[in-house]
């Protein structure tokens, strides 16, 4: 066969995805990626109407609207402000937070069942959280705070996230090594949870507990504040390294081949999947599974071969509002939604390891 | 027995080169694989190291490529330390095939060829026309054109390995570095594939490729480097290189080179110890 060096245009074009200029910004266009994502936007903004709108006194969803972009009437403006936002609020940011935080998680890995729970994240979230309401009891009444417990939840979860990826770090981080170490230290804080379980007064058990399962209840306007601009922040640094990610997906060596500082990019990216899902978990506690699902369905939905990071993250928040108001109104109880989102996850979870021993 | 070899590399070869290394020592973790190593690589044509198992052949090309860093010793890359050059410099004139690489499931082959642009994008410019029309020409001199839309792991072993280093080609540079890019072939498809590398050549590029079939890499190569325990044995066209000798010493391997029927370059007939007939 002999070499063909066509001249620009003469040769039959291959199908090469067309790129988009703005100014001086030009990108790969994609308009399914691009269509998905906006669906997504646009039910999640139906779900989050909803989910306010619903409650021991219903509201119309033209009104919810109407109030959202300051047209409302005084009486509704305070139920859905101030009583019923928040939790929609947390359900959106906290969702959105923990889908973006599974999408890094699962390409760094280039595994579709690592998460921010696998990694130690979740666990130490909750070790911390179990002990002060727990162990610390009366004495650090004044700490546990709503905000107290969530900053401290924070802090742990942080802190198990940096442990896992140093003891996985041997002259550099290998997905699957990073997966294993977790597990296993994940084991580590689950056995301290429970042991601080067994070993707490019944009251604080039960207050421990209704942390545990994940809830969406009662949040208050602080916590959510904080969780939202943590998320934004983080979400600015994800987007300035998130285009030198792109070759990562094709393995080390070649993403060297190409240019890129490899151990860096995805340093600073899993930093930034273990801080979101942290702060996840701090204003929600630790709801199981929605950031290892969001990630997968965003994949399918968008038909993109790695998890699509905003797609991601929106499917996270329409699941986890989608949770909230399916544990709210579908049984007679009122349901924390770590209940439902384990309900979904967990079969979920079953399709992909039936998928990967497929192959 | 220790044979005589042409190892020494004359100053003007060292200085033509693009590049070279120069009293290299590579190791992982202490033991040193690679030892006090001097190689040239001369440019436009293609150099093959050959070696035994576990001489060091691939940490030679990860250390010439920059995936490893000398513990002693320099590669230059055009005049410079390549430590020294930024990540992204390098990927704009050397470009890399490692071993057996892995595309994410699903991923098309024009997704694929298209990251090989990266190193010329930035976030401000992540995709131009003429990104389109670098990816078009990559895909179209390695023949796989009418396979741009498909997925690349839905592809055969052969047409995967060409959608590859369409990839590298993507990248724009005239220094190829291929890593065992017949790993897993059968031979037909590795012919195939040598004489895509060997277009490439043709048209003004300088490859670098680590092979095992000693008989490929003769037919293939305008220079070969023989390794053995981390050092050269040898470096050489193929005609002056391959002996008898020569493939005992560094393969412990009992052979007769002969010319080959169809080339100008010595065919390696290894001797084992079946069904031999010797005179």
């Amino acid at each position: 066969m002999k070499v063909q060096e066509p001249m620009n245009g003469t040769e039959v074009k291959a199908s090469v995805t067309p790129g988009v200029r703005l100014g001086g910004v030009s990108f790969v266009w994609r308009p399914w990626l691009a269509l998905v994502t906006l669906v997504l936007a646009a039910v999640t903004f139906l779900l989050f109407c909803l989910s306010i709108s619903v409650g021991d006194f219903p509201i119309g969803l033209s009104q919810v609207v109407a109030t959202l972009f300051g047209h409302g009437e005084s009486v509704d403006e305070f139920i859905i402000m101030d009583l019923r936002m928040p939790r929609a609020m947390a359900g959106l940011v906290v969702g959105f937070a923990l889908g973006v935080s599974g999408a890094i998680t699962q390409s760094v890995a280039r595994n579709p069942l690592a998460s921010p729970d696998i990694l130690g994240i979740t666990s130490g979230a909750s070790v911390v959280a179990v002990f002060l309401v727990t162990v610390s009891g009366g004495a650090a009444a004044a700490v546990v705070s709503s905000v107290g417990l969530s900053a401290a939840a924070l802090a742990g979860g942080l802190g198990t996230g940096l442990l896992v990826y140093f003891l996985a770090w041997r002259r550099g981080i290998d997905g699957f090594r990073l997966i294993l170490i977790g597990i296993s230290v994940s084991a580590v804080m689950e056995a301290l949870t429970t042991w601080l379980l067994v070993k707490a007064d019944i009251k604080d058990v039960a207050r421990a507990q209704a942390w545990l399962v994940g809830s969406l209840q009662d949040r208050s306007w602080d916590e959510v504040r904080i969780a939202l601009w943590c998320t934004v922040v983080l979400m600015v640094v994800v987007g300035c390294v998130a285009f030198q990610f792109k070759p990562l997906h094709l393995g080390d060596d070649v993403a060297a081949g190409l240019g890129v500082r490899y151990q860096r990019v995805r340093a600073a990216l899993l930093l930034c999947a273990v801080l979101l899902a942290a702060v996840g978990v701090s204003a929600a506690g630790p709801v199981p599974f929605v950031a290892l699902v969001a990630p997968q369905v965003a994949m399918r939905l968008a038909r993109h071969p790695t998890p699509p990071l905003v797609a991601s993250g929106m499917t996270g928040a329409l699941l986890l509002i989608g949770a909230d108001l399916v544990a709210r109104t579908a049984l007679p109880v009122t349901l924390p939604v770590g209940v439902v989102t384990a309900a979904i996850g967990g079969p979920f979870l079953v399709y992909l390891l039936v998928r990967a021993n497929l192959k | 027995m220790v044979a005589q070899y042409i190892t020494e590399i004359g100053s003007e070869a060292v200085d033509s080169a693009r590049l070279a290394a120069k009293g290299v020592s590579v190791g992982y973790g202490g033991t040193m694989v690679i030892d006090d190593l001097d190689v040239a690589i001369p440019p436009g044509v293609i150099t093959t190291i050959i070696g035994p198992n576990g001489c060091g052949k691939s940490t030679l090309l990860r250390t010439l490529s920059r995936l490893l860093k000398p513990a002693k010793g320099a590669v230059v890359l055009d005049g410079q330390d390549i430590v020294k050059l930024k990540t992204k410099d390098v990927a704009k004139k050397l470009g890399l095939l490692p071993q057996a690489p892995v595309a994410p499931e699903g991923l098309t082959v024009a997704d694929l060829v298209a990251r090989g642009r990266h190193p010329h994008q930035s976030w401000l410019r992540q995709w131009s026309s003429d990104d389109v029309d670098v990816v078009e020409r990559a895909l179209a001199m390695t023949g796989v054109s009418d396979l741009a839309d498909r997925p690349v792991d839905a592809l055969s072993g052969g047409q995967r390995q060409r959608v590859w280093i369409s990839m590298t080609l993507a990248q724009g540079t005239d220094l190829l570095l291929l890593d065992e890019p017949t790993t897993y072939l059968d031979l037909a498809h590795a012919v195939d594939v040598l004489d895509l590398v060997d277009d490439l050549h043709e048209s003004g590029r300088t490859v670098v490729m680590v092979l095992h079939d000693l008989n490929l890499a003769t037919r293939y190569s305008d220079h070969l480097v023989v390794m053995k325990d981390g050092t050269v044995l040898a470096q050489g066209h193929p005609r002056d290189v391959i002996t008898a000798d020569l493939l005992e010493e560094a393969f412990g391997l009992r052979a007769k080179v002969v010319d080959d029927p169809v080339g100008d370059r010595p065919l390696i007939v290894p001797i084992g110890r079946t069904h031999v007939q010797l005179d």
